[in-house]
């Protein structure tokens, strides 16, 4: 029976070309934007080199500490307070730290270059996988003597010396200072928030904030949980931790917050600027992803049930004749559901091909820095799911519609059934 | 239950059978309603089907004829009185109950014929059988062979309904009534959409298949040369029997 309905489906799709090519670009365009945004998620926060251990890190991003009047203020942490607060933590396996990325202009020959440049501990190269090409990064030691070294980037490497072997011990000028280089890494893609950048040097070269003793700085820390099942535990005891420290300055703020948040978490407490609350608003934020994803996918599925419900009126003989003949409710609503089925898998492999097109060209446009966007096996079993969520979307209230046919009205309403 | 299709098996009715029902209705009443109108279809028909007749129904447009043939083939539901087909009454069985009953007992040839223009004749005539639990794709094909044989249209197998003329693709409806086998055929105006040739050829096809098998046919017609041809002639008028 099933080879039947396939081989209807087959020939109902080439019967009406054009409500097929609509259908089609109508799933496969919604499929290929989901999973565009899908790989582009996964590309920003899945575990990648040489963020591999994303789910056992927790990120403290802002401290924000309320005015009396009113304001609120929120910076990255400073190296004081990470050393005195945060690194003496008993659950964290490993705590280390990265500045944010800032820019620093350079000359490879006669040409200008703006690196972007990270002022890193020791920790960050535990905690971070980069896979060396060459070199070692540098030890606390080398922090600690202040000495002028440097990680660089394989495209910084080729920038500079037009090679990414050989170039461990050599000196690069950045700024008015000389460098020698340590290690080369791969290019990291301009979207991996707490690792991409060109040049990483020792936290300590930054005179800016180096020994001073405010809280504010410009770096954000990061935990690394034993285990996965231990992160709750580090959340729980920063908490604990925060609410521990005094307030620096009474007179001027009434009360000081910050979140050690998982990397998804992390961003989205920044986007939604939510520092007061403990809940690092995650559940509300996938709700409405998963709400505007259905939403995406509504409008596509509510127009292909408009043209399979048009398209049911058409076979209403042919409706009548299998029910005249014997085909229970539940065997129509079956067959049109496979039938619908095909046509939503053909459109979720369309849209598939279109997503990895798309994400080639990203790729190559370099549109992102380093980007390299691909489709996962968690992308295609995600675009799977969405293709049977939109084709049973789609599907259901149709078949519904058809199986409840009067078999009587509808051989009547195509001509020639009893009158 | 089931009627087998060749020729060797058939044999006459036997009288013994001519008097037993194989479709009774009792106080049957159909009545269509809309917001403001109500029009009964039928009103308190009283009838009997012998197993094995041939029996032909006739009246003006409008009277119930066809809703009556709709009642009988369990496509619509009375809206008073009790059908039985071959002793059992339906009153209380479900949509499921039902399309068992339509696929193991009743075979349908509609005036317009209702072939699915996407599929061959073969799958066409195979359709009743998709709906039989314990068939095997083989057996299915066979049995739709032997049916279209009937017909006289094996060599037409591949073909699609809108490759033939109108009397064929009357054959293939009535070699897709056959194929499961019913013990009811009901033909809704069989030779409505037909010129007299082809009309007469596909009266022959039915007397052919009452005469040899046996098989109960309740025929709607306009036309009162093939009615007369038939064992029993009813006339209804105004949703009533009248004769």
């Amino acid at each position: 029976m099933l080879l039947s309905y396939l081989k209807l489906a087959w020939k109902v799709l080439l019967r009406r070309k054009f409500f097929t090519f609509i259908s089609l670009f109508g799933i496969s365009f919604t499929l290929m934007v989901l999973l565009v945004l899908v790989a582009a998620v996964d590309h920003f926060r899945g575990a990648h080199a040489p963020e591999k251990r994303l789910d056992r890190m927790l990120f403290v991003n802002l401290l924000s500490q309320s005015f009396k009047d009113g304001g609120r203020m929120s910076t990255p942490v400073s190296a004081h307070f990470i050393d005195t607060y945060i690194r003496p933590m008993k659950t964290p396996e490993l705590v280390g730290f990265t500045s944010l990325g800032t820019n620093a202009t350079t000359f490879a020959g006669n040409q200008s270059l703006t690196l972007s440049m990270r002022h890193t501990d020791a920790n960050f190269w535990r905690l971070m996988d980069f896979e060396f090409i060459d070199g070692r990064p540098f030890s606390a030691a080398e922090i600690k003597q202040l000495a002028r070294v440097c990680v660089i980037t394989r495209h910084t490497a080729r920038a500079f010396f037009g090679t990414d072997q050989g170039v461990v011990g050599r000196s690069l000028e950045i700024g008015p200072y000389q460098y020698r280089i340590s290690g080369v890494v791969p290019d990291v893609p301009a979207i991996r928030l707490y690792s991409s950048a060109d040049v990483w040097v020792p936290y300590t070269l930054n005179a800016a904030d180096f020994r001073d003793k405010r809280f504010e700085g410009q770096y954000f820390a990061i935990m690394l949980a034993p285990s996965t099942g231990a992160v709750d535990a580090v959340r729980e005891e920063f908490n604990q931790v925060m609410k521990r420290i005094p307030l620096p300055d009474p007179k001027r703020f009434t009360s000081m917050t910050a979140h050690a948040d998982p990397p998804l978490a992390s961003v989205v407490r920044q986007l939604t600027n939510n520092q007061e609350s403990e809940k690092d608003g995650m559940g509300l934020f996938l709700t409405v992803c998963a709400v505007l994803a259905l939403l995406f996918m509504l409008l596509p599925a509510l127009n292909l049930i408009n043209l399979n419900v048009t398209r049911i009126m058409e076979r209403s003989s042919e409706i009548g004749v299998r029910k005249a003949f014997g085909a229970s409710r539940q065997v129509l609503v079956g067959q049109f559901l496979v039938e619908n089925l095909v046509l939503t898998v053909l459109g979720g492999a369309l849209g598939l091909t279109l997503a990895a097109l798309v994400l080639y060209a990203i790729n190559e446009s370099q549109f992102i820095a380093y980007s390299h966007f691909g489709l996962s096996w968690n992308a295609f079993l995600m675009g799977l799911m969405l293709t049977l969520v939109f084709g049973l979307m789609s599907g259901v209230y149709p078949a519904w519609k058809m199986a409840r046919l009067n078999p009587n009205e509808a051989l009547r309403t195509s001509g020639g059934g009893p009158r | 239950m089931e009627t087998t299709l060749t020729t060797a098996q058939a044999k006459p009715v036997q009288t013994s059978l001519k008097n037993t029902p194989m479709i009774k209705l009792t106080d049957i009443e159909k009545v269509y309603q809309t917001d403001t109108i109500e029009t009964v279809a039928l009103n308190r028909v009283n009838l009997t089907i012998n197993k094995g007749e041939f029996v032909s129904i006739m009246g003006p447009s409008g009277c119930g004829k066809s809703t009556l043939l709709s009642l009988m083939g369990l496509l619509d539901e009375p809206t008073h009185g009790v059908i039985e087909i071959d002793g059992r009454a339906l009153t209380s069985y479900s949509d499921k109950e039902l399309a068992k009953v339509r696929n193991h007992k009743i075979g349908f040839i509609f005036q317009s014929f209702h072939l699915i223009n996407d599929l061959s004749v073969l799958d066409n005539v195979e359709l009743p059988l998709l709906y039989r639990a314990g068939l095997s794709g083989k057996e299915r094909r066979q049995r739709a062979v032997t049916a279209l044989e009937k017909v006289g249209l094996s060599a037409r197998t591949k073909h699609f309904p809108s490759q033939l003329s109108g009397g064929q693709r009357q054959r293939v409806a009535i070699a897709r009534a056959l194929a499961g086998g019913p013990e009811i055929i009901l033909a809704d105006e069989p030779t409505g959409n037909l010129d007299s040739v082809m009309g007469e050829e596909i009266m022959d096809l039915l007397l052919g298949l009452h005469r040899e098998q046996g098989t109960t046919i309740v025929m709607v017609t306009h036309d009162e040369s093939m009615a007369h041809k038939t064992e029993r002639l009813i006339r209804f008028f105004d949703g009533s029997q009248v004769s």
